[in-house]
């Protein structure tokens, strides 16, 4: 048994929304650099231009890479020999994303109630999964996710019998009406299987691996690497004002599902995928 | 090759613009989201003035992160066009000419730049740090309620934007995505 103070948790997560939104990961910025090279559109090389200017300025003044500083999505995967004390383990991560969205002078984009809205003005509350792992740490992401994309995600409730044609074609034709909106060139997260509620979460867990990774199934990254290729002959390109890069990559969650169905989600977010992990 | 334009966009100077069109912009624009239109609106519905002369005017559609100590503004790139669609054709009607955001616009929104020669301009969605470094000037106007959606009157030098839709509807989206696909056949 190891005890650790919920305070802890409220130190990381503060942090982890700063960081995350000052600096992309490493892997998304490659990626971004990557395709620049490709591309041979002067609109489209003009834009790929300014958003890698745009994460370097960033980097250097310590400022948000986008105004939209996200809904925080905060992953916690617990060892289940950790005792947590010295208070609520929901409240320490609320009061984590409190103080760091003020600290870091982030923007505050929550609403109290979907319908009647109005701002809670600290960006509470955080949007929290927690998951019992073996071991003794406490691993803590955080992922800001902006809603521009956010918008234009979708989920399908297949019949097995729409078989992975039925997956695919369900992909392009999300990417294809999401179109400029959420800030291409955009990166798919996907979660195939579990129940209508799991579908999603794998879709959002995509996003949050890194884009030079891949299914451990060699089925399923080759269906990555064939998605890819298939969202960049859309033409969409950067901005959607034209050309090759659409996507930076495409991510796969898998699990079992039921005999009589097969669930899909396709999660987009844009070019400015963030997410930071930090181990107690 | 960019071409610098200085606001106000006045008919004739709107009607130079075209789809494609690499801009630098250079002049006062106001901002607001989906609330801040929502309350510009109902104003017009009641026959009363908007916080700001519309004429000629463009309106960037921002929430900003807020300014931290020495910034004029947070980092502050556009929001989704789409969501002010609404509301935007009432605005034009009043006056309102340029609109910078990013995303896809409904026809009944291209239909009304076509009768008032509006201009919708691109910014590049989620360059908030560097489309921040153009904003020289910024201060509060009206609806300081609504905290990152409040209306703001800003000063801008060299905003790099990109003409999406034009006066007489040309539609760059539709077009680069066509060449674009073209040149690969």
């Amino acid at each position: 048994m190891r005890e650790i103070e919920v305070r802890r948790i409220t130190e990381v997560v503060e942090r982890l929304c700063i960081e995350a939104n000052e600096h992309l990961p490493e892997d998304v910025k490659c990626a971004l650099r990557d395709c620049r090279v490709q591309e041979d559109g002067e609109i489209a090389r003009g834009v790929l231009d300014n958003i890698i200017e745009n994460f370097e300025i960033a980097d250097r003044e310590q400022v948000p890479v986008c105004q939209d500083t996200g809904m925080a999505c905060v992953f916690l995967e617990i060892g289940q020999e950790v005792h947590l004390t010295g208070g609520t383990l929901t409240e320490a991560v609320d009061e984590g994303v409190r103080r760091g969205y003020e600290k870091g002078y982030l923007r505050k984009s929550v609403v109290m109630d979907p319908v009647r809205r109005g701002n809670t003005g600290d960006n509470t509350p955080a949007v929290l999964y927690t998951e019992i792992v073996p071991g003794e740490h406490v691993t803590i992401t955080v992922g800001p996710k902006g809603f521009g994309s956010e918008n234009m995600s979708a989920l399908r409730m297949f019949k097995p019998s729409a078989g992975l044609q039925g997956i695919k074609d369900f992909i392009l034709e999300t990417v294809e009406a999401a179109g400029p909106n959420p800030c291409p060139p955009m990166v798919v997260g996907v979660g195939i299987g579990g129940t209508f509620d799991k579908a999603a979460l794998l879709a959002k867990k995509a996003l949050m691996r890194p884009l030079d990774s891949s299914h451990p199934d060699p089925f399923y990254a080759d269906l990555e690497r064939e998605m890819l290729q298939k969202i960049n002959e859309l033409g969409i390109g950067p901005q959607g004002f034209g050309g090759r890069t659409t996507a930076l990559g495409v991510n796969i969650e898998t699990m079992p599902t039921h005999i009589a169905g097969m669930p899909c989600a396709v999660n987009i977010s844009c070019h400015v995928t963030r997410h930071k992990t930090e181990v107690i | 090759m960019v071409r610098r334009i200085t606001l106000p966009l006045t008919k004739e100077l709107a009607e130079t613009l075209h789809a494609g069109d690499t801009i630098c912009l250079t002049g006062t624009i106001y901002t607001s989201r989906d609330a801040g239109h929502k309350r510009m609106c109902e104003a017009l519905n009641r026959g009363e003035a908007l916080p700001f002369n519309p004429e000629d005017a463009t309106i960037y559609y921002v929430g900003p992160t807020p300014a931290k100590p020495g910034q004029v503004i947070g980092s502050a790139g556009p929001t989704t066009s789409g969501r002010m669609d609404a509301y935007a054709p009432a605005l034009m009607s009043a006056g309102v000419r340029g609109m910078i955001g990013k995303g896809a616009r409904l026809p009944e929104v291209v239909e009304a730049m076509k009768t008032y020669s509006g201009v919708y301009f691109g910014a590049i969605g989620g360059a908030g740090a560097l489309l921040a470094k153009c904003i020289r000037k910024s201060e509060l106007i009206a609806y300081e309620d609504l905290g990152a959606e409040a209306l703001r009157k800003l000063y801008v030098e060299d905003m790099p934007l990109v003409v999406i839709i034009d006066s007489k509807g040309r539609n760059l989206y539709e077009e680069g995505r066509a060449a674009y696909l073209a040149s690969k056949k």
